[in-house]
């Protein structure tokens, strides 16, 4: 298809991005607000690119801790535990649950690794305004904001996991030092995600040709 | 699923000559929408019950038209409500070992979380598991039942704004999959009791999908802006 195919920048107005509402601003430098909702009008997310890859950077960082500190110490009598995120899944696999080693391996390193990783990808082609296929990096964009909460599985089980196993004789479950940085990295992707505009993967298409896949 | 694919459209409307005064007026174009994945700019277009309107480029959903969505929302809504109340009050679980019963609610495994000082952690759990619900539910029963009687509730863009954003925040799905695979983990360890609140989440987690489901934003918008006093200068 090489029919031209308008998008609100080139008519020079802007879609609300709380209620959708089109509307033109006046030309004055100031920040408008939407008629219907009032929420701020911005063409793009302002600074999504730079705000996307400063959340990045502080996931990488955070990455590296929240896989390597322990997540959970068990106390028994056999002595303590110290078991990390990939460490617990061990467990639960050598225990006979495979289903759920299944689970907690995708939604605790897959899902993390590939937001990130992902996340990197879209990041570079932006700032390169490259036209490669935009429509999977669509798809791509879709499923990180769609994927980024289960990550916090995790989280949720080791804070059941402490509450309940509190017996002095059997077993204590304390949570280790890899809850803050894991649940920083969960936090912090999502919020990257967020601030990536993935209306500027397709602003290079409109002007260089109509190339959509 | 039915679906309409529109063509993009020019931005100046389309005027017909009326031969006969008596005539009534052209209706005026439909609004103007931009895919708020690609940009595109298209007009809007009427979408048969059930169906989903896209974007003609990238395939995004644009809107939606849901059958009776304002009561479905509402019904889901008011009982997701209950249970909400419910799972919060009552334990979730229990493990039972050495003839005594450990067991605790969601607000339980939060102060356990506070007590081995993990504060960051233990307001991640409060905001996701316990905050967010509440207000997106809170909200949105704010916004809807007015509207089905007719009225508008004071702040309505301020709140359907509000419920937009909390709507990422809200992880009670997760929750409840974490519930489960705790369960698992806790069955190495010692008897495991199911409490009331283990049931209530299920249910609460079912109903606030369905919830969000069948929520029509897009028709919710134009209920506020049609009610509301703010003039809507949109371009046609």
């Amino acid at each position: 298809m090489n029919r031209y195919l308008p998008t609100a920048k080139d008519y020079g107005v802007i879609p609300c991005r709380a209620c959708g509402m089109v509307s033109r601003p006046a030309p004055t430098a100031e920040v408008q607000h939407c008629p219907r909702c009032n929420a701020r009008l911005h063409p793009r997310k302002p600074g999504s690119i730079t705000g996307c890859t400063a959340f990045l950077a502080a996931g990488y960082i955070l990455y590296l801790p929240a896989n390597l500190l322990p997540i959970l110490e068990t106390r028994s009598l056999d002595g303590t535990q110290e078991n990390t995120i990939m460490g617990g899944i061990f467990s639960l696999w050598d225990s006979g649950s495979w289903e759920i080693a299944i689970i907690v391996f995708i939604a605790s390193i897959l899902v993390p690794l590939f937001k990130l990783i992902a996340l990197t990808l879209l990041v570079f082609s932006v700032r390169g305004r490259l036209l490669w296929r935009p429509m999977q990096r669509t798809k791509a964009y879709r499923l990180l904001r769609l994927v980024g909460r289960w990550s916090m599985l995790d989280i949720y089980v080791a804070a059941i996991l402490t509450t309940l196993v509190q017996f002095r004789f059997l077993a204590n479950i304390e949570v280790g030092p890899a809850a803050l940085p894991f649940g920083a990295v969960v936090v912090v992707t999502m919020i990257a995600a967020m601030q990536f505009d993935p209306r500027l993967i397709w602003d290079p298409v409109k002007e260089k040709g109509d190339r959509h896949e | 699923m039915w679906e309409s694919r529109f063509p993009a459209k020019q931005m100046s409307s389309r005027e017909q000559e009326t031969k006969n005064p008596a005539e009534p007026k052209p209706a005026p174009p439909a609004p103007l929408i931009a895919c708020p994945e690609c940009d595109l700019l298209q007009r809007e277009v009427a979408v048969p019950l059930g169906g989903t309107a896209r974007c003609l480029r990238c395939g995004a959903v644009l809107y939606r038209s849901i059958r009776h969505s304002l009561d479905v929302t509402l019904a889901f809504l008011l009982a997701a409500a209950m249970l909400y109340l419910i799972s919060n009050i009552y334990p979730m679980v229990g493990l039972e070992a050495q003839g005594v019963l450990n067991h605790t609610s969601l607000l339980g495994a939060v102060h356990a979380l506070l007590e081995q000082h993990l504060q960051i952690v233990a307001l991640l759990v409060f905001v996701t598991a316990v905050l967010a619900p509440a207000v997106e539910i809170g909200a949105m029963i704010y916004l809807l039942l007015p509207l089905r009687f007719g009225r508008l509730a004071p702040g309505s863009a301020l709140v359907l704004r509000t419920v937009g954003k909390v709507k990422q925040w809200n992880m009670i799905e997760v929750f409840m999959l974490g519930l489960l695979v705790s369960l698992v983990k806790l069955m190495k360890f010692a008897n495991v009791v199911p409490e009331i609140a283990l049931w209530s989440f299920a249910g609460l987690t079912l109903l606030m999908t369905a919830a969000a489901a069948s929520f029509d934003q897009h028709g919710i918008w134009r209920m506020v802006s049609r009610r509301g006093s703010a003039e809507t200068e949109s371009i046609s």
